[in-house]
């Protein structure tokens, strides 16, 4: 049996970690736990709940700046954030939808230890370009900061970008403090039916490699757009999304349009449609009560996604779609057998990472990030132990035995 | 000089003919310079006022090279000091007696434009504006762009993080690099990260960038390629006080305009500048901004109007908006020159870095002016307004007795001064060996032996570019020891240099 630890200030997460340091007991962290069936499956004898760990303490529009505790519900900070017109640039993505949960749940902990970004991430960052400071206690059980809360900092080493994607396998998290950003304006999405993966790619490139600021493209295959969109029924569908000003996007629609004439006609997605498209893409919605079928995140070089995308469907029956202009490919098998080997070896001549992002257990056991060759993995290792010399965080939760 | 550095190994130093021997061996012909006049133009970086000989430098060409140095260093003890153009403000290029000074010059391709993709993979030797030369024609450019893009090379620039005034809009170095090949001391070659965003996996890149060469030798870039915005237009408002100036730029913020710059001189830098490159700036306010906007004609036009009203809201006493782009690029002239024009005031001065939240700014500039009668030494200040990075630059000379640490103190006081008011030590010119001594004002020694163990993770025996950053040199056997008592980490009184 896991024994439960709350945790709901600083001093108790210091005083639970010290004592498991202590004598070596295995903790997993959780904020509300919406993410615990991402990474490797873990073994433990205490399990720290970081929810009542809650609360921002520090929030100034005009200097972009805000810092909450780990625990914190993201639904709390957007609509803090909301009220003033600003937002997490990096748009979280939401991970209740795919894995079977309640939407809208889940901490600022938790986002920025998986650092999931959604569609803007190709304009504007990922969580971690977003990291400003952080508090934080290691798996020696002690507090330490780094960073700080102003917008450019050199001081040390960047701390808070490295424990961005951590998964909690280096320090737990008790405070953190992120850039945020001013809402846009307005937004829209243009839309060019029916190109195949490889005229989608170079579409998306030259809107990319055009001066229009894109800040969304994605490509969906037929059998998927047809699921979630009103496209019709049988043409894949390649969006790309401006923001900002009005008198801006005006404009910019005009120049993208001609951008993209050569690849098809051009449709537009005014603003509230736009919306609901880009909150499809960033939350993997089309894969949404598909159960414990396997699902990969793949991270690889932009022009090769779609291919890739394709490449994986007719091999393994899987069914794929790209964010970030073809950089991003979510993978979701025809069943619960990842077929790693096979995913892995399809992407090898790209080069890039595959994330088993859903899974089983049985299936998580296995690899769910990226293999790292010998001296990486041996460096990895020695972080590891730098931060957590006794295993405690999370262990194994990215890689086996650490 | 008052710096300390570590004691130098006198056994090493004693080896210096064999290691000379060994590493010509390694790197043959030109790429190994032991004789002291030709080492001369080596020692020293950005920060001419501290100056050290190095052991021997070695100027390897291939990663191969590179790695069997690094490899034959760790084995035989020798410290390591990485350099690319030696423009570091901070003095972390700064070689040791008894150290390799590893010059990544001749690492100046590059390898492969990939416009597609949009990155570039070159090696750490090419310079920042090089790169931008390189892709220009096809209208794309590399977005980090400090003053000294003429000069300081890519690897400077992942060593050091550096910003420039487009930081705001388009992000610091470590916003704009996709990944690295590079070599740790032990001679492995590892690579992170590659032409895709977001790599799983620890994000090691992260410590990599703005380590100050202390974790390992960069030996490959590959950075992100922007699209050049279609136009650029700049406004120059004159403030009668800078609690105006910054109130402006908090309004323009407040108000959802992230501008691509925000640059802010106070009334003696005007003055310089204006003395030195006569671009019109007026003489008679106290701060002026810079403000730049970018993107499509409709938007820069769209948002000049809403700056200029902000600006006349916040008692601005002059705005001129650039109607050409010769016009922008004269605005610009006066404050991309503030360094020479400042220095051309004094025999000497000295730049610091500190960031601060903006909101600080009225405070900070009373403090430093009461500061500045104190130590009888005029300071004169630019500033990265957009995102609170402050330049003061304090003018002393050298010639004078007592003067450059007079500066030095003053310069100290106004970094623990960013500190107090919650901002830090350094926002894009890296610790060095010349903020080092500050770090306890911003860390406590927990926070310190959390990043010495992981430098303690890359190279264990603290021999790449040790003396820099940390003001205290620990044994990695020492920091990685575990003491769960209370959370309290006793540290025994290890000798400070
Ligand atoms: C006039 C002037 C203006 C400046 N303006 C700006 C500015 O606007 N913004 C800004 O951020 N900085 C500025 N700087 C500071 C400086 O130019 C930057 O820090 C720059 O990035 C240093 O690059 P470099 O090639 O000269 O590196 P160096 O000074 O040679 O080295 C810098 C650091 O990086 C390490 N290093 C270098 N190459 C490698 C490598 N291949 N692998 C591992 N480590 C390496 C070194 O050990 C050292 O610690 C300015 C400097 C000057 C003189």
């Amino acid at each position: 049996m896991t024994e439960q630890v709350r945790i709901s200030d600083e001093a108790e997460l210091v005083a639970a970690v010290a004592a498991a340091a202590a004598d070596g007991t295995r903790l997993s962290i959780a904020g509300r736990g919406t993410k615990q069936g991402i990474g490797r499956p873990l073994e433990v004898a205490r399990a720290l709940d970081l929810s009542a760990l809650s609360g921002v303490t520090l929030y100034e529009p005009e200097e972009l700046v805000l810092t909450a505790r780990a625990g914190t519900p993201l639904a709390e900070i957007t609509a803090l954030l909301a009220q003033n017109r600003q937002m997490l640039a990096f748009e979280p993505m939401d991970t209740g939808p795919l894995f079977g949960a309640t939407s809208g749940d889940g901490t600022l902990g938790g986002l920025f230890a998986c650092n999931l970004s959604g569609p803007r991430r190709l304009s504007h960052g990922a969580v971690r370009d977003h990291a400003l400071g952080i508090r934080a206690v290691s798996g020696r059980g002690e507090v330490f900061k780094s960073g700080g809360r102003v917008m450019k900092n050199v001081t040390g080493y960047d701390l808070p970008r490295m424990l961005a994607g951590s998964f909690g396998t280096l320090a737990v998290m008790s405070e953190i403090t992120l850039k945020v950003l001013p809402v846009p304006e307005t937004e829209e999405t243009l839309v060019v039916f029916g190109l195949d993966p490889s005229a989608a790619a170079r579409a998306m490139s030259a809107a990319m490699g055009s001066s229009c600021e894109v800040s969304g493209a994605a490509t969906l295959p037929a059998e998927i757009a047809r699921r979630r969109t009103e496209a019709p029924s049988d043409v894949s569908v390649t969006a790309f999304r401006l923001e900002g000003f009005a008198p801006s996007v005006r404009a910019r629609r005009a120049m993208l349009v001609s951008v993209l004439m050569p690849f098809g006609a051009v449709e537009v997605l005014e603003e509230g449609a736009s919306r609901g498209f880009w909150t499809m893409v960033r939350d993997a919605l089309p894969f949404a009560g598909t159960g414990a079928r396997a699902l990969w995140r793949i991270s690889t070089a932009p022009m090769a996604g779609p291919v890739l995308g394709r490449a994986l469907s007719e091999a393994l029956g899987a069914e794929a779609f790209c964010d970030w202009a073809g950089g991003l490919v979510w993978a979701l098998m025809p069943d619960e057998a990842a077929r790693a080997a096979d995913v892995r070896a399809a992407l090898a001549p790209h080069g890039g990472h595959a994330t088993l992002l859903r899974a089983t257990q049985a299936e998580r056991a296995g690899a769910v990030f990226q293999p790292l060759e010998a001296s990486l993995a041996a460096l990895t290792a020695r972080v590891k132990a730098s931060f957590d010399p006794r295993a405690i965080l999370n262990p194994g939760r990215m890689y086996a035995g650490l | 000089m008052s710096l300390r550095l570590p004691a130098a190994d006198e056994s090493v130093l004693a080896r210096r003919a064999q290691i000379i021997a060994d590493l010509s061996a390694i790197v043959p012909g030109e790429g190994v310079i032991s004789r002291e006049r030709e080492m001369k133009p080596y020692d020293s970086d950005g920060v001419t006022a501290y100056k050290q000989l190095p052991l021997v430098v070695v100027l390897p060409q291939t990663t191969e090279q590179v790695s069997r140095v690094l490899k034959y260093c760790h084995a035989g003890g020798i410290r390591v000091v990485p350099r690319g153009a030696g423009t570091s403000l901070s003095g972390g290029a700064l070689p040791l007696q008894d150290g390799v000074l590893l010059g990544m010059g001749k690492f100046n391709k590059i390898l492969d434009i990939d416009y597609a993709n949009r990155c570039a993979v070159v090696q750490p030797g090419v310079t920042n504006l090089g790169i931008t030369r390189a892709v220009e024609h096809e209208g794309f450019y590399y977005a980090p762009d400090p003053s000294s893009q003429i000069a300081c090379t890519i690897g400077g620039n992942v060593g050091e993080n550096s910003g420039g005034v487009h930081t705001l809009k388009y992000g610091l170095t470590t916003n704009n690099v996709l990944g690295v090949e590079m070599v740790l001391i032990t001679g492995e070659v590892i690579r992170l990260g590659g032409r895709h965003l977001d790599a799983g996996g620890l994000d090691l890149l992260a410590a990599v960038i703005g380590s100050e060469g202390l974790l390992g030798v960069v030996t490959e870039v590959t950075v992100r390629l922007l699209k050049k915005p279609d136009v650029a237009r700049a406004v120059l408002v004159g403030f009668p006080t800078s609690e105006d100036a910054g109130d402006c730029v908090a309004k323009i913020i407040a108000a959802g305009i992230i501008p691509a710059g925000i640059e802010m001189m106070d009334r003696d830098a005007i003055a310089a500048a204006e003395a030195f490159v006569k671009v019109g700036y007026p003489l008679d306010v106290e701060a002026l901004l810079i403000v730049e906007l970018d993107g499509p004609e409709a938007e820069c036009a769209h948002l000049l109007e809403e700056v200029s009203r902000i600006a006349a809201a916040c008692n601005s006493s002059t705005l001129r908006v650039s109607r050409t782009e010769e016009e922008r690029l004269g605005f610009w002239a006066g404050r991309k020159a503030a360094f020479p024009a400042v220095g051309r005031l004094s025999p000497d001065y000295l730049c610091m870095d500190g960031t601060i939240p903006r909101k600080q700014l009225p405070l900070v500039l009373t403090r430093m002016r009461e500061l500045s009668a104190r130590y009888g030494l005029r300071v004169a200040n630019v500033f990265h307004a957009g995102d609170g990075n402050l330049h003061p630059l304090i003018l002393y000379d050298a010639n004078q007795p007592g003067e450059m640490d007079k500066a030095e103190a003053f310069g100290a006081d106004i970094l623990r001064l960013c500190v107090q008011v919650g901002g830090v030590l350094t926002g894009e010119h890296g610790v060095g060996v010349e903020k080092r001594d500050l770090m306890p004002e911003m860390f406590d020694e927990t926070d310190l032996a959390h990043q010495q163990r992981l430098k303690c993770a890359f190279d264990d025996q603290g021999l790449l570019n040790p003396g820099k950053v940390f003001p205290t040199l620990h044994r990695c056997a020492e920091l990685g020891r575990m003491h769960v008592s209370g959370g309290q980490v006793p540290f025994p009184d290890l000798p400070r240099f």
